[in-house]
């Protein structure tokens, strides 16, 4: 098993308030990797570290190593913007560009990156939508709104962008905490589907989602990593008290 | 909107709820009537410029109160130029500031610095306009007009002489008087775009100024404009600063360089010298089309934001 991710001592701050504590994992490549947890217990604050999100809120740091492949991301001659262009990122509220088209959305990070080529851009559109599972959907109306299409669709829309710039590593943040039941499955299938050729993780509070998805599972707890292993486990025998109890529903 | 019931068409008897409604509606009334009797009383005495002059009072440009000849058309054009010119100046200003005092400024500043660019707002018009006498129009006079005459003198917007007192001064001033509305409200607007859009160019890799220019500004455009149209509003209508600089001469010319009149200016300067009933006549149908022409912008302006808004279904006003 190859880590693509391994996460070593990663402490991370808002102002004076340490809110992560010596994390120490490795993310396997090429397998959906769920964290799991109670509110406030870091989980967000721990997959906004890995693409450097964390930095961006006023007052919030982090110390630690990050290495993807071998390299350290928090290493002092790395641009954070590198970083976020080889790592994807989705957000718990779908957040397409109000004022472009379906098109444009996708390839918004593209046009960053100075691709220009209208036919190039327009192949990769169409190739990250049918990524998404939304091309079918929406391939008469790509210079609508991207506002003008439903939740779910909006959720896989960003998804597609995020695809359209081919990263390694997509990371999810509560990904469908904002949806209804069917557009959460779309989702969920929608990711097994990507695991062939990107690394996911996965934050939910949604523990059924979890163990439907992912291959491996870490539970936090106050900041810190309480369990972590793979997904059958956790749920049918895990070695700790707290995460049995958060799993059963005893707490969270 | 769910308007809670406790109307007073519900109630039989006089209660403390009823005597509020009626006097704040009185309040909310009184405004439309006063702005109804505002309109009444000066196309009245508008009256006989308009039955003596009719339609050419718009567009000829003889204003001569001895034969008593009036023409507002150099009023207009000297307001419209002025205005639109403050415009070109101190849009680029406001946003600037705005993004600035927004986006980059260390947080220690913001407040405080914005605080002093409101500030600005409060200096009276009057104050402006004598800086702008003995300050701007020699600078602009001295320093700013030969370079333009130079290099760009083949435009005919920079020829001819220039004596300070100039339609390039009054629109300088009057950019520096609507920099502060334009930009703080430009500024708010900003600050309400929500974290996630930010964020979701960010994440996919957009530099500091690449989220701004596709995540911030168009998500706010329609406020932004809405805050341009506040400005330009403004400029039309301001009369001190600008009467002061602009050198009072009733002319139409192309070039910036040479003197102009507005109509809020003609009305201020004229008023009081004004003796023959046809002369106060005119001068008050210019102050009937300013405030027509006030009117127009701003219901035109919330259309279009309103528009605007409709379309992104998500924007801000």
């Amino acid at each position: 098993m190859q880590n693509k991710i391994t996460v070593e001592n990663l402490n991370a701050w808002f102002g004076a308030k340490q809110v992560l504590h010596n994390i120490d994992i490795g993310i396997a490549k090429n397998m959906i990797t769920a964290i799991i947890g109670p509110s406030g217990c870091g989980k967000s604050t721990f997959i906004r570290c890995l693409n450097r999100m964390h930095e961006v809120v006023p007052k919030a740091k982090a110390s630690g190593k990050v290495l993807v492949d071998d390299t350290d991301i928090y290493d002092s001659d790395i641009d954070p913007v590198d970083i976020r262009r080889r790592i994807g990122m989705v957000f718990q509220k779908p957040n397409p560009f109000p004022t472009m088209s379906i098109r444009d959305n996708v390839v918004a990070g593209l046009k960053l990156s100075g691709i220009k080529n209208k036919k190039t851009l327009d192949t990769i559109s169409e190739e990250s939508l049918k990524k998404a599972a939304l091309w079918d959907e929406v391939k008469n109306d790509l210079n609508k709104s991207g506002v003008s299409l439903s939740g779910g669709q909006q959720q896989r829309l960003c998804i597609a962008r995020a695809l359209a710039v081919e990263p390694e590593i997509i990371l999810f943040d509560e990904p469908c905490s904002a949806l209804d039941p069917i557009s959460t499955s779309k989702i969920e299938d929608l990711m097994l589907e990507l695991k062939e050729k990107y690394t996911i993780v996965i934050v939910t509070h949604n523990m059924q989602q979890a163990a439907r998805v992912s291959d491996y599972t870490a539970f936090f707890l106050y900041g810190k990593l309480i369990e972590f292993g793979e997904t059958d486990q956790i749920f049918k025998k895990p070695k700790e008290k707290s995460t049995e109890d958060y799993i059963v529903g005893r707490f969270g | 909107m769910n308007k809670i019931k406790y109307s007073i068409f519900g109630r039989s008897k006089l209660s403390g709820d009823f005597i509020f409604e009626a006097l704040v509606g009185l309040f909310a009334l009184g405004v439309i009537v006063l702005a109804f009797l505002l309109f009444r009383e000066l196309f009245i005495e508008s009256q006989l410029s308009r039955n003596t002059f009719g339609l050419g009072f718009l567009t000829t440009s003889t204003w001569n109160p001895v034969n008593e000849v009036f023409g507002a058309l150099p009023f207009i054009f000297g307001t419209i130029v002025s205005s639109f010119l403050a415009l070109l100046i101190a849009v680029p200003f406001s946003l600037g500031i705005a993004i600035f005092l927004s986006e980059l400024a260390p947080e220690k500043l913001r407040t405080p610095l914005s605080f002093i660019i409101e500030l600005l707002a409060a200096v009276p018009s009057v104050i402006i306009g004598l800086w702008g006498i003995f300050i701007l129009a020699p600078f602009i006079r001295d320093y700013l007009a030969p370079p333009l005459s130079t290099y760009l003198g083949f435009l005919p917007l920079f020829q001819g002489p220039m004596y300070g007192l100039s339609m390039l001064t009054g629109g300088v001033i009057l950019a520096i008087m609507i920099i502060p509305i334009t930009s703080s409200i430009s500024r708010e607007v900003i600050m309400t775009v929500p974290t996630h859009q930010r964020e979701a160019a960010l994440a996919l890799g957009a530099t500091g100024w690449e989220t701004t220019r596709i995540a911030v500004l168009p998500y706010a455009r329609s406020g932004i404009f809405g805050a341009v149209i506040l400005g330009f509003g403004r400029a039309i209508g301001e009369t001190m600063a600008v009467t002061m600089v602009i050198g009072n001469s009733p002319r139409i010319s192309a070039s910036l360089f040479s003197p102009s009149y507005t109509m809020a200016s003609v009305i201020a300067n004229e008023f009081t010298e004004a003796t023959s009933k046809l002369y106060i006549s005119s001068l008050i149908e210019i102050g009937f089309l300013l405030l027509v022409i006030s009117f127009i912008i701003n219901i035109a302006a919330r259309i279009l934001v309103w528009k605007l808004l409709k379309v992104e279904g998500g924007g801000v006003t």
